[in-house]
C-alpha cells in the first residue's frame, strides 16, 4: 500500500476517478452495460484493424526510410500531435477554471503539487490513449507486415503525448501570465479548437493552392512538396525514424520529451493550485459588464427564444470553440471557392458534399444546444406557450444559424455554378433538418456545459446523425453531376430517417 | 414597495370568485405513488404554506400545478381555468420559482427579464418599467448589466424571483424559495411575498423553515405520502390536535409521526 498523500496514492485515487468517469461516459451512466461495452470495444478494435489492413495492404516487404515515407509518417505524427495538443490545452484550461475539489485538496495537510503532477500526467495518458485507439491498429498492421520494429510507433505516440502535454501546460500558463485569467479561458479554448484542426486544414489548403487538388496524400508525395522539406538527414525526421524502429532516434525522442515533461511538471505542478485559485476567484470576482445591450426590448415569444439562443451561443467561448471545430473544415472549401472563382473550373463540385455534410453536423450540435442543453427548462416550460410553439422557435433558431453560416458559401458558389449552389442550398436544408429531427427524437434534459458528452447519451442518435448527413452529402454530390442515382440517395437518406424515428425513445414512449 | 405591486383588479384575466387553486384527486406515480389522490383548495388572496417531510410529494404537486409535469389523473383549476385542459391560459396567470434558481449565466438580469417578458407577452412599456422597478427593489441595480454567471446564490434567486413576478401573476408558486439565502435576501423575498398577498395575489409556498410558515401563512397544509393529512390555520391545527400554545414545529412533528 502506498502511504496517503504520496504520488502513488494520488495516482491510484485519480485513476479510480478517471476509470469511473470514462465508464459512465461510455455507458451513458447506465449500470449493467459493462459487458456490452467490452463487446463493443472488441468489435471496434477488430473493425479498426480491418480498416488499417485495407489502407496498408499494398505495403509488402521492408519499408525503407526514404524521404516520401518519412514525410508520410511525419504527417501522421503531426496529425496525432495537433490533436493531442488541442486535447491537452482543453484539459489544462478545464482544470484551471474548475473549483471542484480544489478547496478539499488545499485544506488537506498534503502537498497539493503532487496531486497536480498526477493530473498533468493523467492528461498525457489520456491524450496518448486516444491516439493509440485511432493509430494503434495501423501500427499493429505495420508491425505484422513489416516487422516488430514498427511497434516503436507506440513509444513515439507516448513521447508525443508527454511532449504536447508539457507544451500545453507551458503555453496555457504563459497565456495566463500575459493575458490574465479572464482572457486566457477564451483564448486557450479557441486556440485548442484551432490547433486541433489546423494541421489537416493547413495541409488541405496548401494542397489546393499548390497542386490544385484536395488530396492531402497527393500533395505530400508531390515533387513540389518534397523539394521544400528538410534534407533526409535532418533531425526533423527523427520522430518518423523512431516510429520506424530506429533505436537511436527512439531513445532521443522519448528521452527528450520525458525530460521536457518532467521539467515542466516539476516547475509548474507546485504552482498549479495558485493558478487555479486565481482563475476561480478571478472568474467569481469582477463580473463582466455587458455593453451595447442597455435598451430593453420585448419581442414576440418566437423571436425572444431565437434572440436568447443567439446571445447565449455568442457569449460562450467554450461552445464557440466547440462549434468552431466544425466550421474550421469550411476553410478549405472557402479557399477552393476563392481559387476557382472566375476560372470556370469544375473542381468546385467537391464543395457540394463538404458543405452539405458541414450543415448537417453543425445543425446537429446547435440542435442539441437549443433543444437538450436548456439551462432553464422550468422557466421555458412554465411559460404560457404551447410545446409545439416552443419547439418551432428552437428549430427556427438552429436553421437560421446554419443558414447564416452557409449563405456566403452558397452565394459564392452560385457565381461558379448556379446548379451546384441550388443543390447545396437544398441539400444543406435537408441535412440540417434531418439532424435537428434526430436531436428532437432523442432529446434529453441536460446542461450546455455537457455539450462534449452529448454523443454518449445516445449512440444511435450520434451514428444516425452522421450517417444521414453523409447520405445527404452523397445525394448532393450525385445530383450536382446530374446522375439519376440522386433519387436513390435521397430515398436512402429518407429511409434512414424513418428507421431512426422508429427506434427513437419518443416514438417508443 | 407599495407602488411595485399592483392590486388585483377585475380587469385582470380569470374568474376572481373562483378559488385561486383547486386540486381534486391528483395522482402522480414514478413506479410508486408520489402524489396519491391529493385534494387541496387555496383561496384568492391567501398565503398558503405546504409543509411535509422529504419525499412527501410537495415539489411534485407544485410542478404539476405549474404545468411542468403532467398528472396521471385528477384535476387542477387555477382561478377557474382548467390547468390540464388549457395549460397556456393557466400559465399566463401563474408565477413559478423553484429552490434551484434556473437562470442563464450568460445573460444580464435585465436581458433575463426581457426574455421572460417575451415569453409571457408582457407589453414593452409595462415590462420595461416593471423590470427596472424589480431590479431596483431587489437590490440588483448595480448588477443590472452584469452577466449572471458570477452572481452569488442569493443574487441568482433574486433574479429568478424578479422573473417570476414580472408578468404580475395572480398565483405565485414557490418551492423552497429561501434555501441558501442570507438573512437580508430572505427578508426581501418574504417582504415581496407579503406585499403581493396584501395586493390580493395568492401564494402557495413550501418550506422546511417552520418559523417562517408559522409567521407568514394564512393557512397551512401538511402533506405526507402524497396525501393531505392536515390543513387549517395555526389555531385550527392546535385545536384539532389538542396542542394549545404549541409551536408549529411541535405540531408538525406530531402530525407527521
Amino acid at each position: 500500500m502506498s502511504p496517503p498523500g504520496s504520488l502513488l496514492w494520488f495516482a491510484r485515487f485519480e485513476a479510480r476517478l478517471a476509470w469511473r468517469d470514462a465508464l459512465s461516459m461510455l455507458t451513458a451512466g447506465r449500470i449493467g452495460r459493462q459487458r456490452k461495452l467490452a463487446i463493443g470495444v472488441i468489435a471496434l478494435s477488430i473493425f479498426l484493424h480491418g480498416v488499417a489492413f485495407l489502407v496498408l495492404r499494398f505495403i509488402t516487404g521492408e519499408v525503407r526510410p526514404d524521404l516520401p515515407t518519412l514525410v508520410m509518417v511525419t504527417a501522421g505524427i503531426l496529425l496525432a500531435g495537433s490533436a493531442m495538443l488541442a486535447q491537452a490545452m482543453e484539459s489544462v484550461t478545464r482544470i484551471f477554471y474548475t473549483r471542484s475539489d480544489l478547496e478539499l485538496i488545499l485544506s488537506a495537510p498534503v502537498q497539493a503539487g503532487k496531486l497536480f503532477a498526477v493530473r498533468i500526467a493523467a492528461m498525457a495518458f489520456a491524450a496518448a490513449g486516444m491516439s493509440m485507439l485511432v493509430l494503434g491498429p495501423f501500427i499493429d498492421i505495420l508491425a505484422w507486415q513489416g516487422g516488430a520494429r514498427w511497434l516503436g510507433g507506440y513509444a513515439v505516440l507516448i513521447a508525443v503525448s508527454t511532449g504536447t502535454t508539457a507544451v500545453a501546460v507551458a503555453l496555457t500558463i504563459l497565456l495566463f501570465k500575459t493575458m490574465g485569467p479572464a482572457r486566457t479561458r477564451l483564448i486557450a479554448q479557441i486556440a485548442a479548437a484551432i490547433v486541433g484542426g489546423m494541421f489537416v486544414i493547413g495541409l488541405q489548403v496548401a494542397a489546393l493552392l499548390s497542386t490544385g487538388t484536395v488530396s492531402r496524400f497527393a500533395f505530400l508525395r508531390s515533387p513540389y512538396f518534397l523539394a521544400l522539406v528538410p534534407n533526409i538527414d535532418s533531425v526533423f525526421w527523427y520522430p518518423a525514424r523512431a516510429a520506424m524502429g530506429d533505436l537511436y532516434a527512439l531513445v532521443l525522442i522519448v528521452g527528450g520529451t520525458a525530460a521536457l515533461f518532467l521539467a515542466i511538471t516539476a516547475r509548474y505542478a507546485p504552482r498549479f493550485a495558485d493558478y487555479t485559485l486565481t482563475a476561480v476567484s478571478g472568474s467569481h470576482g469582477a463580473a463582466e459588464r455587458q455593453s451595447g445591450s442597455r435598451s430593453f426590448r420585448v419581442v414576440p415569444a418566437s423571436a425572444t427564444l431565437r434572440l436568447k439562443e443567439r446571445r447565449l451561443l455568442l457569449r460562450d467561448p467554450w461552445l464557440i470553440s466547440q462549434s468552431l471545430m466544425q466550421l474550421l473544415y469550411l476553410v478549405p472549401p472557402a479557399v477552393l471557392l476563392w481559387h476557382d472563382l472566375g476560372r470556370g473550373s469544375t473542381a468546385s463540385i467537391v464543395l457540394v458534399p463538404v458543405l452539405i455534410m458541414t450543415a448537417g453536423q453543425l445543425a446537429g450540435g446547435l440542435a442539441w444546444i437549443t433543444i437538450s442543453g436548456e439551462d432553464a427548462p422550468d422557466l421555458v416550460r412554465s411559460a404560457p406557450l404551447t410545446a409545439s410553439r416552443l419547439l418551432r422557435a428552437k428549430i427556427e433558431a438552429v436553421m437560421q444559424s446554419v443558414g447564416i453560416v452557409l449563405l456566403p458559401f452558397v452565394a459564392l458558389l452560385s457565381l461558379i455554378s448556379v446548379r451546384q449552389a441550388v443543390v447545396v442550398a437544398l441539400g444543406s436544408a435537408a441535412a440540417a433538418a434531418s439532424s435537428t429531427a434526430i436531436q428532437l427524437w432523442f432529446r434529453s434534459q441536460s446542461k450546455r456545459s455537457h455539450f462534449r458528452r452529448r454523443h454518449t447519451s445516445s449512440r444511435i442518435a450520434t451514428f444516425s446523425e452522421a450517417l444521414v448527413s453523409i447520405t445527404w452529402a452523397a445525394a448532393g454530390a450525385v445530383t450536382a453531376i446530374s446522375a439519376p442515382l440522386a433519387v436513390l440517395a435521397v430515398v436512402i437518406a429518407l429511409a434512414i430517417l424513418c428507421c431512426v424515428r422508429a427506434f427513437s425513445p419518443r416514438r417508443a414512449a | 414597495m407599495a407602488g411595485l405591486v399592483r392590486r388585483i383588479t377585475d380587469d385582470m384575466p380569470a374568474n376572481s370568485l373562483a378559488p385561486a387553486l383547486e386540486i381534486k384527486g391528483l395522482r402522480k406515480s414514478y413506479g410508486r405513488p408520489a402524489v396519491d389522490g391529493l385534494d387541496l383548495c387555496v383561496r384568492p388572496g391567501e398565503f398558503y404554506m405546504l409543509l411535509g417531510p422529504n419525499g412527501a410529494g410537495k415539489t411534485t404537486t407544485l410542478r404539476m400545478v405549474s404545468g411542468l409535469l403532467k398528472p396521471d389523473s385528477g384535476s387542477i383549476s387555477i382561478f377557474g381555468i382548467d390547468a390540464i385542459a388549457d395549460p397556456v391560459a393557466a400559465k399566463q396567470i401563474v408565477g413559478w420559482l423553484s429552490d434551484e434558481p434556473m437562470i442563464y449565466d450568460k445573460l444580464t438580469p435585465l436581458e433575463y427579464l426581457e426574455f421572460v417578458a417575451g415569453l409571457w407577452s408582457v407589453d414593452q412599456e409595462t415590462a420595461e418599467a416593471r423590470a427596472h422597478e424589480l431590479i431596483r427593489w431587489l437590490g440588483l441595480k448595480d448588477h443590472a448589466y452584469e452577466r449572471c454567471e458570477k452572481f452569488s446564490r442569493g443574487m441568482r434567486q433574486k433574479v429568478a424571483l424578479a422573473g417570476a413576478l414580472l408578468h404580475e401573476p395572480r398565483l405565485i408558486i414557490l418551492d423552497e424559495p429561501l434555501t441558501g439565502l442570507d438573512a437580508g435576501a430572505a427578508r426581501l423575498v418574504k417582504d415581496v411575498l407579503t406585499e403581493n398577498v396584501r395586493a390580493g395575489r395568492s401564494v402557495v409556498m413550501t418550506t422546511h423553515i417552520l418559523e417562517i410558515a408559522e409567521r407568514m401563512a394564512d393557512r397551512i397544509g401538511v402533506i405526507s405520502g402524497g396525501r393531505l393529512i392536515a390543513e387549517g390555520t395555526l389555531e385550527e391545527l392546535r385545536e384539532r390536535f389538542g396542542k394549545a400554545g404549541a409551536s408549529l414545529e411541535e405540531m408538525f412533528l406530531a402530525i407527521v409521526e
